[in-house]
């Protein structure tokens, strides 16, 4: 039995767009938000607002000018996002990368994971509220900026990896660098955990927030933490491993209950993890060439391959066509793991008030070059 | 000159459609032009009586056929998945392909969503995660699209790709029954491609605009727009590209 609805309350339902320019949507990200109360009833994501047409690009360059462009794509993660690519074009080529370049490529790879982390981290704890943990996470991330920086010049857009290896070795001095900053980063993440993880504010916003089932989660694409957030056991760097992560010893955190703050956890744990790898490969960095046997001109026999590698937001693929008599791929697809991520947004926001939804963005870790490319 | 190392390219394709004026004058062996940019393009290009053959337009490189799909080597063991999927549904598939440790299955359009659904269910293969859909282009072909699905296993930690060649208004079953992921995968290969799907829940443009016309991503769209010409005079617009579309002709 409903009655009509007085005209001092009204009940229609509320329609709010967020975004594109909100600071909580981490680029361009716009929602069209159908409100019920505070309530959320359903949500409409729309991007496309940076769709650079990365994929058309990189079928007119030839094959080492693509590697910037995949800088452009995650570009807070320009690193794996090379690695990605790179990897890929070797598999297609069947070029053998030297041991040391495949060791330095997993360091590099694993400091870009913190800085990503570290990033997610800031904004995501300032999203819901805590700013102090936004200063600190970036404090530590300037840290890693600066190794890249004197790595190969660049701070964000690296360019620093080449099909068959590397471009330049380490500079003297770097590995001991390194070295210093792990352990430096292991002493902050329990500082990060002193602010975050028990605190009650924190639990409140996170604790049985977005959660979503094994299944669901599998079935709707999810990939990296918030897969593993929800218990499944999924980590390309151990399923299929690429670079040289079959040879160092490092787990994978896997949540229980599926929500932000297991979400949250995971990546916490991923840090110290990461700083794992890094170790191991410091102390085992064999000597020799970082530059495998490499053609002057590319141009991969005819044939198609997929290629995945666990990037800091998750699986990151490529799709690459080559029709065997170009110097340009003939199709470039990329896999985002943001794109794939984001769509399980829906479902995670549905039910949960307004207040949430910042908090649920934060969770899946989007970048929008990413998703929209 | 005759055998610049260009040369070899030449001589697999038809040597008329050859991409270099000196390659076609070499081929046709007339006599060794020594000044032909020069001359011809002060000339007008409708001269019927001259004896020389006309340059040709500088026709593109032909477009590939389409993908190479190799065969798998013979004294390669099938995985387990794929000698069921040939006992359960020996009519689907219409070719199995392998390269650099890749496995696909082609399959019609007609039988997509029978296979998908024992690739899914199926215990030896259980292809639970649909990482990716994309699509090629290969526009002189009949069958203009590569559909491509890429599956994992979370469970048997394996891969697979399935692959459905279909025509520029072919259906194609879409697959958000089997994997929600697809969704917006979909979304993204219609807006992209202009695939042809069936029964897709929201079928709307995910990345390019609302209102956009045509599909990016097919081969014959061009790769940089008009700019902003056109829009604000549009006769001008159309006049310098008739000029360039001369130029490049000569």
């Amino acid at each position: 039995m409903t009655t009509a609805p007085s005209p001092m309350f009204d009940t229609d339902e509320l329609v709010i767009n967020m975004g594109p320019q909100h600071p909580s949507t981490h680029g361009v990200l716009r929602l069209v938000l159908k409100l019920d109360g505070e309530k959320v009833k359903d949500v409409d994501v729309v991007m496309g607002y940076v769709h650079r047409g990365i994929e058309k690009l990189s079928e007119n360059r030839d094959w080492t000018q693509i590697i910037l462009l995949t800088d452009r794509m995650d570009y807070v993660a320009a690193a794996t996002n090379n690695l990605g690519y790179c990897e890929t074009v070797e598999k297609l080529m069947e070029i053998e990368v030297p041991r040391r370049a495949r060791y330095i490529r997993t360091i590099l790879a694993e400091l870009q994971r913190i800085a990503s982390h570290c990033l997610w981290l800031g904004t995501h704890a300032m999203d819901i509220g805590a700013m102090t943990v936004f200063l600190y996470a970036f404090r530590e991330r300037e840290l890693i900026l600066d190794l890249f920086e004197e790595y190969c010049g660049a701070r964000l857009t690296y360019n620093s990896m080449r099909v068959g290896g590397l471009p330049l070795d380490i500079p003297t001095g770097w590995d001991e660098k390194v070295r210093a900053f792990c352990d430096v980063m292991e002493a902050k993440v329990p500082e990060y955990e002193e602010l975050l993880t028990n605190n009650r504010i924190w639990l409140e916003r996170t604790r049985g927030i977005g959660v979503i089932s094994a299944e669901d989660a599998i079935g709707l694409g999810l990939c990296g933490p918030p897969l593993r957030g929800s218990a499944v056991y999924r980590d390309v760097r151990k399923d299929e491993p690429y670079a040289a992560y079959d040879e160092f010893d490092f787990e994978v955190p896997l949540g229980t209950r599926g929500d932000t703050y297991d979400r949250y956890l995971i990546r916490l744990e991923e840090f110290r993890q990461s700083i794992r790898i890094i170790r191991q490969a410091l102390d085992g960095l064999p000597e020799g060439p970082v530059m495998g046997k490499v053609p002057r001109l590319l141009k991969p026999k005819a044939g198609e391959t997929y290629h995945a590698i666990e990037s800091p937001k998750g699986e990151l693929g490529y799709f690459i066509v080559s029709d065997g008599r170009a110097t340009n791929p003939y199709r470039f697809r990329v896999r985002p793991p943001s794109f794939c991520n984001l769509q399980g947004l829906r479902p995670l926001v549905i039910g949960h008030l307004v207040a949430d939804v910042v908090a649920l963005i934060g969770t899946i870790d989007v970048v929008l070059g990413e998703v929209d490319r | 000159m005759a055998d610049e190392p260009k040369s070899d390219d030449a001589a697999t394709d038809k040597p008329p459609s050859a991409d270099t004026p000196a390659g076609a004058s070499a081929a046709d062996g007339v006599k060794p032009v020594p000044a032909t940019g020069g001359q011809e393009t002060g000339k007008p290009a409708a001269a019927p009586a001259k004896p020389k053959p006309k340059p040709k337009p500088k026709a593109p490189p032909e477009a590939p056929k389409g993908p190479s799909d190799p065969l798998p080597p013979d004294d390669l063991e099938q995985p387990a998945f794929l000698v069921s999927l040939r006992q359960a549904l020996p009519a689907a598939i219409e070719q199995v392909s392998y390269w650099v440790g890749d496995w696909t299955v082609i399959v019609p359009p007609t039988a997509l969503i029978d296979v998908l659904n024992f690739l899914k269910d199926a215990e030896e293969a259980s292809f639970d995660y649909c990482a990716d859909i994309t699509a090629s282009d290969w526009p002189p072909r009949e069958k203009r699209f590569d559909v491509i699905y890429c599956l994992y296993s979370t469970r048997r930690r394996h891969r697979v790709r399935v692959k459905v060649r279909a025509g520029e208004n072919e259906p194609v079953p879409s697959v958000t029954g089997i994997w929600p992921a697809a969704n917006w995968l979909e979304r993204e290969l219609w807006d992209m491609f202009g695939v042809n799907l069936t029964g897709h829940p929201d079928l709307r443009r995910i990345l390019m605009p609302e209102g956009w016309q045509g599909h990016p991503q097919r081969k014959d769209y061009p790769l940089e727009g008009p700019g902003e010409l056109l829009l604000e005079s549009p006769m001008e617009w159309l006049r310098l590209r008739n000029l360039s579309d001369e130029t490049e002709i000569e």
